[in-house]
């Protein structure tokens, strides 16, 4: 099935996410969702920028996609990423998969975020109490 | 041959611009580009040297050959980990 990709500046809509790869065949729904805390490093984060290069962002999206359908037995994936300003306790990444069963659910969504944070361009900065930069990992 | 170039996250903020038409001599590559914005915006040469890049919105090996009309982004890695624990050039 085509998977639901979303980039957005808009705060992230988790129900919709689900309800987009539920179905009658579905035995299995892991969720991930990423969200934005108050410390890194040692620093007390006051708010994240998340800058994206959205055409590719959105391609290598699919390409990980496509990678797990072909390891695991998936049928529905929802990928959203949210981008620009983002305050402490907001979610910046859910990513939802259904499977028959629920193994495959978790493995596939481990391996879909896991991908994403080296191979997706999506870039974070955190502007801190002391200064800002962008993370590079 | 003219391509265009855009910047992100950390490259956007020291070029001061979102994206930029280049005009190269025929044959150059992503290389080239690369001495040619060290040499323009010295801040960015530590950034560079960190960064792969995407031509037509697809990762490519070092010192690729640009075409007209081409769009290349020098990518500095996301925060997730670094480029040398993954093949990008596979995905």
């Amino acid at each position: 099935m085509e998977p639901l990709i979303q980039l957005t500046r808009e705060p992230l809509d988790r129900n919709a996410l689900i309800a987009a790869v539920s179905h009658a065949s579905v035995g299995g729904i892991a969720i991930f969702e990423g969200v934005v805390r108050d410390h890194a490093r040692g620093k007390q984060i006051r708010y994240l920028e998340y800058d994206a290069y959205p055409e590719m962002a959105e391609q290598q999206i699919r390409v990980i996609v496509d990678e797990a359908q072909k390891r695991w037995d998936v049928e529905h994936v929802a990928v959203a990423h949210r981008f620009g300003r983002l305050e402490i306790g907001e979610a910046s990444v859910i990513i939802v998969v259904a499977t028959p069963h629920r193994a495959e659910a978790f493995e596939a969504c481990r391996y879909i975020i896991d991908t994403l944070k080296t191979t997706v361009p999506i870039w974070k900065k955190e502007v801190a109490t002391n200064g800002e930069e962008w993370v590079e990992g | 041959m003219n391509i265009r170039i855009r910047y992100f996250a950390s490259l956007r903020e020291i070029t001061e611009r979102q994206e930029e038409i280049l005009t190269l001599h025929d044959g150059a590559t992503t290389s080239d580009v690369r001495t040619l914005l060290a040499e323009r915006f010295p801040r960015l040469e530590p950034i560079l040297t960190r960064c792969v890049c995407a031509v037509n919105r697809g990762y490519v090996p070092a010192n690729t050959a640009l075409h007209e009309g081409d769009e290349l982004v020098f990518i500095p890695p996301m925060g997730g980990g670094s480029f040398q624990e993954l093949d990008v050039w596979s995905l």
